[in-house]
């Protein structure tokens, strides 16, 4: 069987096929006919001859094979130095091997490429920091799961986002309606509290124009009330787009290059439709990887920009706290110790580190950094897709085992992370570990220590 | 023999040597692509030339970065290694008679204790490396017999200009094998991994491009590598 019926080499586009993965029960089905998937070579030594450039080439040859990048690893550390986790060990295993056989591999090293690059590596780039070289694992593994992808060898759950989001243009099935919906019904629900709270759509010429994660309106449609209670304190004149809502890019993780253009430009064509100012994401690292770092490539953008200024949440927080739009009450600050998350995908990979200090100087009396931190943080262990791959769920919970230490070692109780993933590790490390932490994103936290202004608060009964 | 070692031969390697090297860094460089490598070169090009240099910098200097302080013992050997091996042969004595004979000029010559002290420390440091190759599961994973190899063609000159100058043996014989090891170790920087050569400052532009435009150079004062 050359092509399975769930497992093959086409594009998830209509929603017959994504019900039938749906229905496939953690991958049972899918994983079986993986077995039986043929490999294109010449389809992907075609690709690797378009698109492995001298960049990549040259990391491949002139890697020293000195091991640098070794203890640069959370795999490799959390792994007890297991040599097979060296970062060069496992691009050379790998996609060293697809350049070397010229793509004339068969199913089973398929498989082993696509286990390593999805369940040893989220594609945190932090080994490039450490090698002489410069040479970026995160870069590689990335590329190579797009070769992986265009041989339908794909971890199940990511078929499944990608073609969420050819198909709903949002990582979950929320369509239009329902994220307009969602909006209206925040905004109710909230407004006893917060007279004349409203979650603006569509509004034209907006100073704001403000973009989710789909989460956020399928399982936690508080954080959106939040996030509108915030701009309403802040007297931000903001809007959400009904379309091009969704920032986050499973198709990423997957490798679904064809999938992620088209995500991007969905959100690139709300910031033009609308003429806003300029955007802001919410609190989510991967999600402005995707549309602000590396989206604009995708969708063919030469100056590397997206149509209008883009900000993370935690640049508009500083901001806000900076020009004194929101003012925190200094009895509520935050007095137990508190550490900070430094996202990969934001803080190493788009340099917002002082902006996280300049928040935690506002909101919290009591500041312990991780060590290492800032650009150097480790990955929470969940980046990369892994925390939602149930045939890597072992190898992911054993990668938590460094932020484990690291959160330990700060003696805090309460972490806060403004990264959806990161979020969703460190929840799941406490299940695992059961250390006795507290982990938030900033919205609730800035809710209650902000200063309500009388003319906000609702009147006395 | 010395006239054709050092005649023709000579000529060969240093043609070799100096197109090898130009082509490497112009097929580098066209094969760069803003949309694959996910990075506006261009258009950005002030902020790239910044990062890229910051790049280059930290990384020249011993202990200069968090990975060259993490790896301390290691840092060492590489300089030491690097040091000797870069900037010894311009200095040698012997090196620069024949440079006055054929070109009409000449460098500063270091003493020939030193001269033997800085080729000791290559070797010396070679050891280490090689030691450590063998000793750390986590590098000796990823070694290969072609490391060995261009380990020995780095250090082969050495090895033999050392012996070719105390006169052990056949002075001869060793003087021939100095010059052939030298023309072999010139040859080998294009053609092998020591095309690193040329390789570390163009990967380390690239990468420092990268993190100047794309990733957060813009909006920060720049990645503390
Ligand atoms: C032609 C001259 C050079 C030769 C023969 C040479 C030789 C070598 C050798 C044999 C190694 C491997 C060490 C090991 O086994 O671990 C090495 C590593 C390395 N070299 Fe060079 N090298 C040369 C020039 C340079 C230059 C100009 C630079 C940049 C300033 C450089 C940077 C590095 C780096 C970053 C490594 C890899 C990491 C490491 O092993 O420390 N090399 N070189
Ligand atoms: S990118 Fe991160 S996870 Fe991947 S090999 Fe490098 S350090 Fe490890
Ligand atoms: S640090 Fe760089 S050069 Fe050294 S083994 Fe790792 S990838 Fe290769
Ligand atoms: S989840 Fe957070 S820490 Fe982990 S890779 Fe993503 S941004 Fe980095």
């Amino acid at each position: 069987m050359p092509e399975g019926k769930l497992c093959n080499k086409q594009t998830v586009d209509t929603e017959e096929q994504l019900q039938a993965l749906l229905d496939d029960k953690s991958g049972k089905q899918y994983y079986e006919e993986m077995n039986y998937l043929d490999v294109d070579s010449d389809a992907l030594w075609a690709t690797m001859q378009k698109t492995l450039k001298s960049r990549l080439k040259t990391w491949l040859k002139i890697c020293a094979h000195c091991g640098m990048c070794a203890d640069s690893c959370f795999f490799y550390l959390a792994n007890k130095k297991d040599p097979e986790q060296v970062p060069s060990y496992k691009i050379i295993s790998t996609l060293g091997e697809l350049v070397k056989r010229k793509g004339q591999v068969d199913n089973a090293f398929m498989q082993t490429v696509m286990d390593t690059a999805w369940s040893k590596c989220t594609c945190c780039n932090r080994c490039g920091m450490y090698c002489p070289f410069g040479i970026d694992m995160g870069i590689m593994f990335s590329y190579t799961r797009g070769l992986c992808f265009s041989q339908g060898f794909v971890p199940w759950e990511l078929k499944i986002g990608s073609g969420m989001h050819r198909i709903y243009r949002a990582q979950m099935n929320v369509t239009t309606e329902d994220w307009v919906d969602t909006c209206e019904w925040m905004a109710e629900e909230y407004e006893e509290d917060w007279p004349g709270l409203k979650i603006p759509v569509d509004v034209q010429n907006a100073d704001i124009i403000y973009t989710v994660n789909a989460r956020e309106p399928k399982h936690y449609p508080e954080d959106l009330a939040e996030a509108a209670i915030l701009f309403h304190l802040a007297g931000e004149n903001w809007t959400v787009p009904s379309e091009g809502w969704e920032e986050t890019s499973l198709a990423m993780f997957a490798g679904d290059w064809g999938a992620c253009k088209m995500q991007v430009e969905t959100v690139y064509d709300a910031m033009t439709r609308l003429n806003a100012k300029r955007m802001v994401v919410t609190e989510c690292g991967h999600a402005y990887r995707a549309t602000v770092l590396e989206g604009p490539y995708w969708a063919g953008r030469k100056d590397g920009q997206t149509p209008i200024p883009t900000f993370h949440y935690v640049e508009w927080v500083a901001e806000a706290l900076r020009t004194g739009k929101i003012k925190i009450d200094p009895d509520k600050k935050i007095k137990e110790p508190v550490t900070y998350q430094d996202s990969c995908n934001y803080i190493r990979n788009a340099g917002l580190k002082d902006v996280a200090r300049e928040i935690m100087g506002y909101i919290a009396e009591d500041f312990r950094e991780m060590k290492p931190n800032k650009e150097h943080n480790f990955c929470c262990g969940g980046g990369g897709g892994l925390n939602g791959i149930g045939r890597y769920r072992e190898q992911r919970n054993i990668g938590l085992k460094v932020k484990r230490d690291q959160i330990l070692e700060t003696g805090c109780k309460l972490v806060i992370a403004p990264c959806h993933n990161c979020w969703d590790a460190i929840r799941d490390l406490e299940e695992e570990f059961r250390i006795g932490i507290r982990w938030s994103f900033l919205k609730p936290l800035l809710i209650h220590m902000a200063v309500v202004p009388d003319h906000l608060k609702p009147p006395e009964e | 023999m010395y006239a054709f070692v050092t005649g023709p031969l000579a000529w060969l390697t240093f043609i070799i040597f100096f197109c090898g090297v130009t082509y490497r860094a112009i097929w580098y460089f066209r094969g760069l692509n803003w949309q694959l490598d996910r990075v506006a070169y261009k258009p950005h090009m002030s902020y790239g030339i910044k990062g890229a240099l910051r790049s280059i910098f930290f990384w020249l200097i011993p202990f200069g970065t968090h990975s060259w302080r993490f790896y301390p013992f290691f840092t060492i050997c590489f300089f030491a290694f690097h040091i000797g091996l870069l900037f010894t042969p311009f200095f040698i004595y012997g090196h620069n008679v024949l440079l006055q004979e054929r070109f009409g000029f000449s460098l500063w010559s270091m003493s020939d204790g030193a001269a033997d002290f800085m080729t000791c420390m290559v070797l010396v440091a070679a050891i280490f490396i090689i030691m450590r190759r063998n000793a750390l599961p986590e590098v000796r994973i990823i070694t290969t017999p072609y490391d060995y190899l261009v380990l020995a063609i780095a250090v082969a000159p050495f090895v033999t200009g050392l012996l070719a100058r105390h006169q052990v043996g056949n002075y001869n014989f060793w003087l021939i094998t100095h010059i052939l090891s030298g023309e072999l170790f010139l040859v080998a920087i294009p053609l092998t991994k020591l095309s690193h050569f040329i390789g570390f400052f163009l990967s380390r532009a690239q990468i420092g491009m990268d993190y100047g435009i794309k990733r957060g150079g813009m909006k920060s004062k720049g990645l503390s590598w």
